[in-house]
């Protein structure tokens, strides 16, 4: 049985319509992540998750049972929020149990869920405090742990870590990644970041215009994106896209551009092979691009960006930028001409027609 | 001299003559409230008392006649509270629940309705005076204490709910999912989450809800009837009857203890004032 269910919802929020006829499922357990650029509906869609947006369309079931037109309070569902939202005026504690008490829980019950929801967040020490005397990181998980007292099977995050520096989140990541493998609850979290994405999820849907592009798993999307955009999207430095051609000779697929041909021997077709002559776009991530003294193209390196663990090259080739990440030839300089080649399996190409994966 | 000194002495040269401006009447006041009459007489107005009384206060307070029973204006003193406590707090629950409602549940027309209440505010009081006496004898609270407090809280809604509406429209709409999220219906999310945020605002609302009321004179006059006539409208008595001499010493008191309240208010509360319009600003 899926945890959470759509079927065919569309939302329309002042005449525009956000989320056309989407429907997706996702299991019980499952790290979803609603992946994509910012304006692309995902935070609209989990707000119809949740019941703070009506539907125009479709239908919503949570734990199997319809709930398209239930309130949010009766959806079985934690929420945490971009801004935390926390009460300003309540300490931790009441923060952590005002859904609760507003439930009519026990008092038993209640001190004993917000002891071990404290625990579990290490928030011991500051459940006499007002969110405004915590940190940023101690905020947030108070706000994870808003949602986690009520022990709902359903957990929607709303870009919970995008309001944190870059190390904070880094750890509160971690730390949700254990949370949900500890309590085993199905999360949908929404991000605009492709790391968290990636580090975080069981599944990822790409969400572009209110539509999900590709849903998959975190490693399957990157590595088979099944179009230009979630190639372009996930992954930094960006694939390296190049326009061409599809060039068959006795039966052997190349991608012509400019008057080469680049060789596609080993590329794992997705579907029917391109005819000859067919436009395709070709996406080669930056780290499937090897600097090799025997390779068949030649390029100039025009920038260094030391990244510590790698480098990442910035190759001049035939008027495109190429980049590059680079774990050995440390010893490379600006200027200097490389030979490089690319790994055809790890590659991906796309119909420029209809932006098929092929 | 460097002319941003001189700019600076001109704009404090400025400043100073202004609250003369204010100050001098005040202080003609004063004065001339501790003098006896004899020395009022005189015609020293600026002078300070030769003689320090305070009995002039006191008649004011307590044996002075207006109209026809001399009992000072203590009465209307008593009268004006007890109009404007509830004016006030009724004015502010509703004007709190109303901009709540309009800032956070947007209910169909919502704008509409605002727009109305708004255009509300600007159509003069004089013109409802009428309609609303036809309305409040009908529900037979003409000239009682329900009925001023009635009218007071009716023509304070619009401002009320101005007020209120746009503190609450710069906090976050999450806070307000959240709590939805967390089961709270519409009165325990007013309740527990929106109420205890909003002391900056009630205390502007306060101030400038009992000032209103404390210095109205019109519906007080014809709404509060003979026995909860408000202090201002003795006040008018008290200066306006013609009969022997006039007590100009006790008229000043009179007026100055009329005055008393909103002026300590405004003493005691206007920090809070200050900063409750500007988190309003700031944050609207």
């Amino acid at each position: 049985m899926a945890a959470v269910a759509l079927s065919n919802v569309s939302i329309v929020v002042g005449g525009t319509t956000i989320i056309e006829d989407l429907s997706f499922e996702v299991a019980s357990g499952e790290f979803l992540v609603l992946l994509g650029p910012s304006g692309c509906g995902k935070s609209t869609l989990l707000n119809g998750i949740a019941g703070l947006v009506d539907l125009h369309g479709g239908s919503i079931s949570i734990g199997g049972r319809d709930v398209t037109q239930a309130d949010p309070a009766d959806r079985n569902i934690g929420m945490v929020f971009q801004s935390y939202a926390l009460y300003p005026t309540m300490t931790v504690a009441e923060n952590l149990s005002f859904g609760l008490r507003v439930r009519g829980a026990s008092r038993n019950q209640i001190a004993e869920r917000v002891r071990r929801t404290a625990e579990l967040l290490q928030l011991e020490a500051v459940l006499g405090r007002k969110p405004a005397q915590l940190s940023g990181g101690q905020r947030q998980r108070v706000a994870i742990g808003r949602a986690l007292v009520r022990e709902a099977p359903v957990f929607l995050l709303d870009e919970p870590l995008s309001n944190l520096d870059a190390g904070l989140r880094a750890e509160l990541r971690r730390e949700l990644k254990l949370l949900h493998r500890r309590i085993g609850a199905t999360m949908i979290h929404v991000t605009h970041d492709q790391v968290e994405a990636m580090t975080l999820a069981t599944r990822i849907a790409v969400m572009r215009s209110g539509r999900i592009l590709q849903m998959g798993a975190p490693t399957e999307v990157y590595a088979r994106p099944a179009n230009p955009f979630v190639a372009g999207f996930l992954g930094s430095p960006q694939a390296n896209f190049l326009n061409g051609a599809a060039h068959l000779e006795a039966g052997r697929l190349a991608f012509a551009m400019d008057g080469c041909h680049l060789d596609l021997g080993g590329y794992v077709l997705s579907g029917p092979a391109p005819t000859h002559g067919q436009p395709l776009t070709l996406a080669v991530r930056p780290e499937h691009i090897r600097i090799a003294a025997d390779a068949p193209y030649e390029g100039r390196v025009t920038v260094v960006e030391p990244m510590g663990n790698h480098h990442v090259l910035w190759i001049e080739w035939r008027g495109h930028l190429i980049s590059c990440v680079a774990h050995d030839n440390r010893d490379v300089r600006a200027d200097q001409a490389v030979r490089f080649e690319f790994d055809a399996a790890q590659a991906s190409l796309f119909d420029v027609a209809d932006n098929r994966r092929i | 001299m460097s002319p941003r000194r001189a700019a600076r002495i001109g704009l404090y040269a400025f400043l100073a003559s202004a609250a003369l401006c204010f100050l001098l009447p005040l202080y003609v006041m004063l004065v001339t409230s501790f003098k006896s009459l004899d020395e009022i007489r005189l015609g020293n107005i600026f002078a300070l008392p030769g003689t320090f009384t305070l009995d002039a206060w006191r008649a004011a307070w307590s044996t002075v006649c207006t109209g026809v029973s001399c009992e000072g204006i203590r009465g209307g003193f008593s009268n004006s509270l007890l109009i404007a406590i509830p004016s006030t707090v009724f004015a502010i629950a509703f004007g709190a629940l109303n901009g709540y409602a309009l800032a956070f549940w947007r209910a169909r027309g919502a704008n509409v309705l605002f727009a109305l209440l708004m255009m509300g505010a600007f159509v003069p009081l004089q013109v409802m005076i009428y309609p609303l006496v036809r309305v409040t004898a009908m529900l037979h609270i003409f000239g009682t204490l329900s009925g001023i407090v009635l009218v007071h809280v009716i023509f304070s809604m619009p401002l009320m709910t101005l007020l209120f509406r746009n503190y609450y429209a710069a906090l976050p709409v999450e806070l307000f999912n959240a709590a939805r999220v967390d089961g709270a219906g519409f009165l325990r999310t007013f309740a527990h989450v929106v109420l205890p945020m909003s002391p900056p605002i009630i205390v502007v609302a306060a101030i400038m809800q009992v000032t209103g009321v404390w210095n109205d004179y019109l519906l007080g006059l014809v709404f509060a009837g003979r026995d909860n006539l408000p202090m201002t409208v003795q006040l008018n008595n008290l200066v306006n009857t013609t009969t022997g001499t006039r007590l100009y010493n006790v008229d000043m008191a009179a007026t100055l203890l009329t005055a008393l309240v909103p002026l300590v208010l405004y003493f005691t509360a206007g920090r809070w004032f200050v900063r409750g319009i500007a988190t309003g600003a700031l944050k609207g």
